[in-house]
């Protein structure tokens, strides 16, 4: 039995995520000979500690009650250096304007020589190949499955089931949210305004949508695709960005007559990046509808791979990061 | 070019070689071969239409060349428009001249606007357009396309092309 011990930094939906599926999973996980021991949690009003491992359940049933997990008030950063353990997963929210507290939660982690899971993609929007080289220059493992596609693993599928290919091209949709605004308004025929206004109600768009439907979302999560499988320097300016805010019902009629779909597709190839509403036809693969995220990849020896999935929600995020986190244990 | 022949061979063993030979050696690229043996012409010969991609400055060349072999050269076309595209347009289409649109594709001679539908829900709102854009190759097509980009950016239209299918750096 491998007895590994992480911290929780970040305790919203996917940070729950995460420690639920620990908690549901333990048996499982235990067949499989590995013990996760959760031995910090923290939210932004403070957090708990035990070296002995937390007990999840109460935890949960806490933050559930009370709106945080909070015990006492050890920040982030001091557990980060202090407590003994080796994975921190850093679930705090996406912040692209200077990646923080993320940022500074990953880069102490390393140098404090523990590894990182995250979800969170404002860091690696803004400074991916310094906390790439501070984890290296640390001897340690950066893991960030979950920061694009959710529960779809397109960084696992190309580093690892597709190492030896070479990837020539992306395209895909990388955000629920666009894809369920257009799915409805092509199906339903309804203007853009009311079907932002349900897909709000529904919980799947924020109150300020912008961040969604101007397609920053989808360019921040293929600044990271690029940075990682194409090893760019790429920071958000590098994307040619078009959101679908202009588009109308009767521009999809007029697609659908002609058996296209319109979606938010991302595109990143060699020096190249764009987000930007496409044609797509009906049939292929890219035409995927509701919030369903998926990635094509286009590749020298595999040719042509494309992988759809559910791109948000706590439990399928938490599935991309407890295999990150299996990776580290098996891999380290 | 994409250029279609009508070729007439001998009704003998080894002609059709001879007729494909020198179009590869041009460094042409055949996209199809049509060879009916049972259709004979009142000549006797046996005709074979072909359909190829070549360099417009040998195809003088290849005919001398098949001319010389003995097989008889009846018709020599270059096939336009062969290749094709959707696009969808959103804005006021109307207002910023659909047909001033249109005429700069048309009027580069390589490409064509093929088909149009309009769909215009209200005076106030915005328009939406579906066009059909045919090119005589690739090359000319995304020639179009960038044309049409640029006017769709200066008229503040938005233009939704297709994903790139096979072949995403290009």
């Amino acid at each position: 039995m491998k007895t590994i011990s992480l911290s929780i930094i970040g305790f919203g939906a996917v940070g729950q995520g995460v420690a639920s599926s620990i908690l549901t999973k333990q048996n499982y996980l235990k067949e499989q000979g590995f013990n996760l021991r959760v031995v910090a949690i923290s939210d932004s009003k403070g957090s708990e500690v035990n070296p002995e491992g937390i007990d999840i359940e109460r935890a949960l049933k806490r933050k559930n009650q009370e709106g945080t997990i909070a015990k006492s008030n050890q920040k982030a950063l001091d557990i980060i250096r202090e407590v003994e353990h080796e994975i921190v997963v850093e679930a705090t929210p996406t912040n692209i304007k200077d990646g923080e507290p993320g940022i500074s939660n990953m880069l102490g982690a390393f140098n404090s020589g523990r590894h990182v899971v995250t979800s969170n993609k404002g860091p690696l929007v803004l400074r991916f190949l310094e906390l790439k080289e501070a984890a290296e220059d640390n001897g340690v493992m950066f893991r960030y499955e979950a920061t694009v596609g959710g529960a779809v693993p397109i960084f696992n599928l190309i580093h690892e089931a597709l190492s030896g290919n070479t990837v020539i091209g992306i395209e895909g949709i990388l955000n629920g949210t666009t894809n369920y605004i257009l799915t409805r308004m092509a199906e339903e025929r309804m203007p853009y305004e009311i079907v932002m206004k349900e897909a709000q109600e529904l919980g799947i768009a924020e109150t300020d949508p912008s961040y969604d439907v101007e397609g920053i979302d989808s360019a921040c999560k293929l600044v990271i695709i690029a940075n990682s499988i194409f090893g760019q320097n790429a920071t958000y300016r590098d994307v040619n960005v078009t959101g679908i805010t202009k588009i109308t019902p009767e521009a999809l009629e007029l697609a659908s007559k002609n058996n296209y779909v319109v979606k938010l597709v991302c595109e990143a190839g060699k020096g190249h990046l764009t987000v930007a509403p496409r044609l797509v036809p009906k049939r292929h693969p890219l035409s995927v509808g509701g919030t369903l995220n998926v990635a094509s990849i286009l590749t020298d020896l595999a040719g042509r791979i494309t992988i759809s999935g559910k791109g948000a929600g706590s439990v399928e995020t938490a599935s991309s990061i407890l295999s990150d986190i299996l990776y580290i244990i098996k891999n380290s | 070019m994409i250029v279609s022949m009508t070729l007439e061979l001998k009704d003998i063993p080894g002609q059709l070689v001879l007729a494909l030979a020198p179009i590869s050696e041009l460094h042409g690229n055949i996209m199809s071969v049509v060879h009916q043996h049972e259709e004979k012409t009142p000549r006797g010969t046996i005709p074979v239409q072909i359909t190829f991609e070549i360099d417009q400055e040998v195809l003088n060349d290849l005919i001398e060349r098949l001319e010389e072999s003995g097989v008889k050269v009846a018709r020599v076309g270059e096939e336009r428009l062969r290749s094709s595209v959707s696009v969808v347009l959103i804005g006021h289409i109307i207002h910023s001249d659909i047909g001033d649109t249109i005429d700069k594709i048309d009027s580069t001679g390589f490409a064509e606007v093929v088909d149009l539908s309009l769909s215009m829900p209200a005076i106030e709102k915005t328009s939406s357009a579906y066009l059909v854009i045919n090119a005589v190759g690739e090359k000319e097509l995304k020639k179009a396309l960038e044309l049409l980009r640029d006017v769709a950016n200066k008229k503040d239209l938005l233009m939704i092309e297709p994903i790139m299918l096979n072949s995403v750096t290009s």
